[in-house]
C-alpha cells in the first residue's frame, strides 16, 4: 500500500514538474523544474522495481549505508568545492578568465554562491550528515530512526545541492549572502531539514546508553538552530509559483538584522557547534582516550550557545543599524572567545599523554591543526568585530582570509580527519591504503591554508590602508583601481595556496577509494561482521 | 508603553537576569559534587557498542 502511495507521488511531481517547466517565467526556475521531473522519475522507476519488496530494518544493526553514501559525497562535493574555489580564486587575478562566450554563467559573479554553497552546504552539510547519522548511532547504541528516513535526507539534500547549483549559474538568487537560494529550493531545504531532525531526534529518544553524550548536544543545536536560522531569514513571498523571484517580508535595516543574524550564526552553529559535535566524538576516537574535560565539555557547550546568537550584529558595524546593536554585537563576539577557547583547550588536551601519537599518526596531527585552527580564528573573530579594528578590516581581503582559514583549517581539516577514520571501518578494512599519502595531503593542506591566511592578512591590510589614506588637503590618495593592482601579487599567492589545498583533496579521494577497491576487505568474524559482546 | 519599548525593557532586565540565572545554574550543576563518575562514564561511552546497537538500555549510573 505504501508503496502505491509513493509510486503516485512521484508520478504526480513528474508531471507537475513537466508542467511548471513548460509554463516558467524564467530560466533558472525551468531547468530547476527539469530537474525536479528528472529526480522524481528516476524515484518513479526505482520503487517500481522495488515494489512489495519486505522493510529491512534489523534493530541489531546500524544503518551505515546512509553513512558510506555520505562519505562518497562528501569526497565528491569538497573536490567539486575546492575546484570552483581555485576557478573564482584565479578569475579575480587575471580577469580574461571570465572568459566572454560563457558571460553570465562562468563568470565571477555566478561561479561565487556556487562556490560557498558548495563548500559550505554540500561539502560541509554531507560531513554533518553523515558524521551525525554515525556518531548518534554509536552514541546511542541504537539503529537509526525511521526506517529509511536517513536516505530520504540524503538524497534530499543531494537534490537541494543540484538545484542549488543550476539555478545559480542561470541567475536565480534572492542576494542574500550564503542563503541565495530561491523560494522553493527554501522550502524543500525545511522539508528536509525537518527529516533530519526528526531522525536524529528519534534516534536518541530509543538509545540504550542512558547518558546523551556531548557529541550529539552539539549536533541537536545545530540542526535546530539552522532550522530556525533559516525559516526567519527566509520569509518570502513568491512573485509566481512558475517563476523564481520573490520579495522579502523585511525590508531595509530590519532585513540586514535578520540576514547576519542569521548568516553569524550559520557560521556559529553550521561551521561551529557541528563540527565541535564531530570534534568531540572523533578526537577521542582517534585518540583512544576518552576526552581531557567532560565538565569542560558541557560548560563549553552551554557558554558557547547562550553567546553566539548575539553576535550577528558584527557584521554591520557603522551602517545604519543602532549604535546599541552594533555595540551589543561587539560585546558578546568578544565574549565568545572564552567558551571557543575552553573547547580548543578540551579538544587539544584530549591528547595529554599520547602526545607521541602526534609523530606517528598523521590523521591525529590533521586534527590537531584542525583544532588550531579553530582557536586561531576564534581568536581574530572577536578581534576584526571590535569596532576599531573593523573598521579597518571590513569589506576587505582580511575577511575572506579569516573566513577561509577558519572553513579550509577548522572546518575541512576536522571533516578530511573523520573521512580518514570512517572509510576503513565503514567499508570493514583493515586500514587506510596509505598513510604517506596522508601525509602529502595534511602538509599540502597545511601550507595552502597558511598561503591563502597570510597573502589576504597583507592585501586585506593594505587595501584597508590604501583606502583610508589621505592626503595633507584631506583628498583620498587611492582611487578603488588602485588598490586592485597592488593586490595582484597577492591574489597569485592565493590562488597557488586554493591549489595545493585542492591537489590534497584531490590525493585524499585517491586514497580513499583505494582504500575500498584496493584491500580486501577484513575477514568477517560472521556473517555480519559482528564481534561477541565482551 | 509602545510594544517594542515594553519588549525592550523587559528583555534587558529580567529576561538577561534570567538567561544569566539558568547560564550559571548550569556550570553550577556541571560542577556538583559526586558528577565525576557520571560524567567519566558518559566521556568513555564513546569506546562501547563499535558495532552493533545495544540489546538492552544500560542502566543509568547514580550520580
Amino acid at each position: 500500500m505504501w508503496d502505491y502511495i509513493k509510486l503516485i507521488v512521484f508520478g504526480v511531481v513528474a508531471v507537475l514538474a513537466a508542467i511548471a517547466a513548460n509554463y516558467a517565467h524564467d530560466l533558472p526556475y525551468m531547468v530547476n523544474a527539469l530537474v525536479v521531473m528528472l529526480a522524481a522519475a528516476i524515484a518513479f522507476v526505482w520503487q517500481l522495481r522495488h515494489v512489495g519488496e519486505p522493510a529491512h530494518h534489523p534493530q541489531t544493526e546500524y544503518l551505515d549505508g546512509v553513512v558510506r553514501a555520505g562519505v562518497i559525497a562528501t569526497t565528491f562535493w569538497g573536490v567539486v568545492g575546492f575546484l570552483v574555489g581555485v576557478v573564482i580564486a584565479f578569475q579575480l587575478a587575471f580577469p580574461w578568465l571570465n572568459i566572454p562566450g560563457v558571460e553570465g554563467i562562468l563568470n565571477f559573479g555566478r561561479l561565487r554562491p556556487l562556490h560557498t554553497s558548495a563548500v559550505i552546504f554540500a561539502f560541509g552539510g554531507n560531513a554533518l550528515i553523515m558524521s551525525a547519522f554515525y556518531v548518534v548511532q554509536r552514541t546511542t547504541a541504537a539503529r537509526l530512526f525511521g526506517g529509511n528516513l536517513g536516505w530520504f535526507v540524503f538524497w534530499g539534500w543531494q537534490l537541494m545541492i543540484v538545484l542549488a547549483a543550476t539555478s545559480y549559474v542561470l541567475g536565480g538568487t534572492q542576494s542574500k549572502e550564503y542563503a541565495e537560494t530561491v523560494w522553493y529550493i527554501d522550502w524543500w531545504i525545511v522539508v528536509v531539514w525537518v527529516a533530519f531532525l526528526l531522525a536524529f531526534l528519534g534516534t536518541l529518544w530509543k538509545r540504550k546508553e542512558p547518558h546523551i553524550y556531548v557529541a550529539n548536544w552539539f549536533y541537536l543545536s545545530f540542526i535546530v538552530t539552522i532550522a530556525m536560522l533559516h525559516i526567519v531569514n527566509n520569509l518570502a513571498i513568491p512573485v509566481s509559483f512558475l517563476g523564481s523571484q520573490s520579495v522579502q517580508v523585511t525590508a531595509g535595516v530590519q532585513d540586514a538584522m535578520i540576514q547576519w543574524w542569521y548568516g553569524h550564526n550559520a557560521v556559529g552553529f553550521f561551521l561551529t557547534a557541528g563540527f565541535l559535535g564531530m570534534m568531540y566524538y572523533f578526537v577521542p576516537k582517534q585518540a583512544e582516550r576518552p576526552v581531557f574535560s567532560y565538565k569542560l565539555s558541557i560548560i563549553h557547550f552551554w557558554a558557547l550557545i547562550f553567546l553566539y546568537i548575539w553576535a550577528g550584529p558584527h557584521h554591520l558595524h557603522y551602517t545604519a543599524l543602532p549604535d546599541w546593536a552594533s555595540t551589543l554585537g561587539m560585546v558578546f563576539s568578544i565574549m565568545l572567545w572564552m567558551p571557543s577557547w575552553g573547547g580548543m583547550i578540551n579538544g587539544l588536551m584530549t591528547l595529554s599523554g599520547a602526545w607521541d601519537k602526534l609523530r606517528t599518526d598523521p590523521i591525529i596531527r590533521m586534527m590537531v591543526v584542525s583544532i588550531g585552527f579553530y582557536g586561531m580564528s576564534t581568536f581574530e573573530g572577536p578581534m576584526m568585530s571590535i569596532k576599531a579594528v573593523n573598521s579597518l578590516s571590513h569589506y576587505t581581503d582580511w575577511t575572506i582570509g579569516h573566513v577561509h582559514s577558519g572553513a579550509l583549517g577548522w572546518n575541512g581539516m576536522i571533516t578530511f580527519g573523520a573521512l580518514y577514520f570512517l572509510t576503513p571501518r565503514l567499508w570493514n578494512r583493515e586500514g587506510l591504503y596509505s598513510l604517506r599519502l596522508v601525509s602529502w595531503h595534511f602538509w599540502l593542506a597545511t601550507i595552502g591554508i597558511v598561503l591563502y591566511a597570510s597573502s589576504m592578512w597583507v592585501t586585506g591590510i593594505m587595501e584597508g590602508l590604501m583606502w583610508r589614506e589621505v592626503d595633507a588637503n584631506g583628498f583620498l590618495v587611492n582611487a578603488f583601481a588602485d588598490t586592485v593592482s597592488a593586490k595582484f601579487p597577492m591574489y597569485v599567492v592565493r590562488g597557488l595556496g586554493g591549489v595545493m589545498f585542492l591537489s590534497g583533496a584531490i590525493i585524499m579521494a585517491y586514497n580513499l577509494y583505494m582504500t575500498v577497491r584496493a584491500q580486501p576487505a577484513k575477514a568477517p568474524v560472521n556473517a555480519n561482521n559482528f564481534v561477541p559482546a565482551e | 508603553m509602545e510594544l517594542y519599548s515594553l519588549l525592550r525593557e523587559f528583555a534587558d532586565s529580567w529576561a538577561l537576569l534570567m538567561l544569566f540565572a539558568v547560564f550559571l545554574g548550569v556550570i553550577l550543576w556541571v560542577l556538583r559534587p559526586g558528577s565525576r563518575k557520571l560524567h567519566d562514564d558518559a566521556a568513555n561511552s564513546i569506546f562501547r557498542n563499535d558495532k552493533k546497537p545495544a540489546a538492552e538500555t544500560r542502566p543509568a549510573k547514580e550520580a
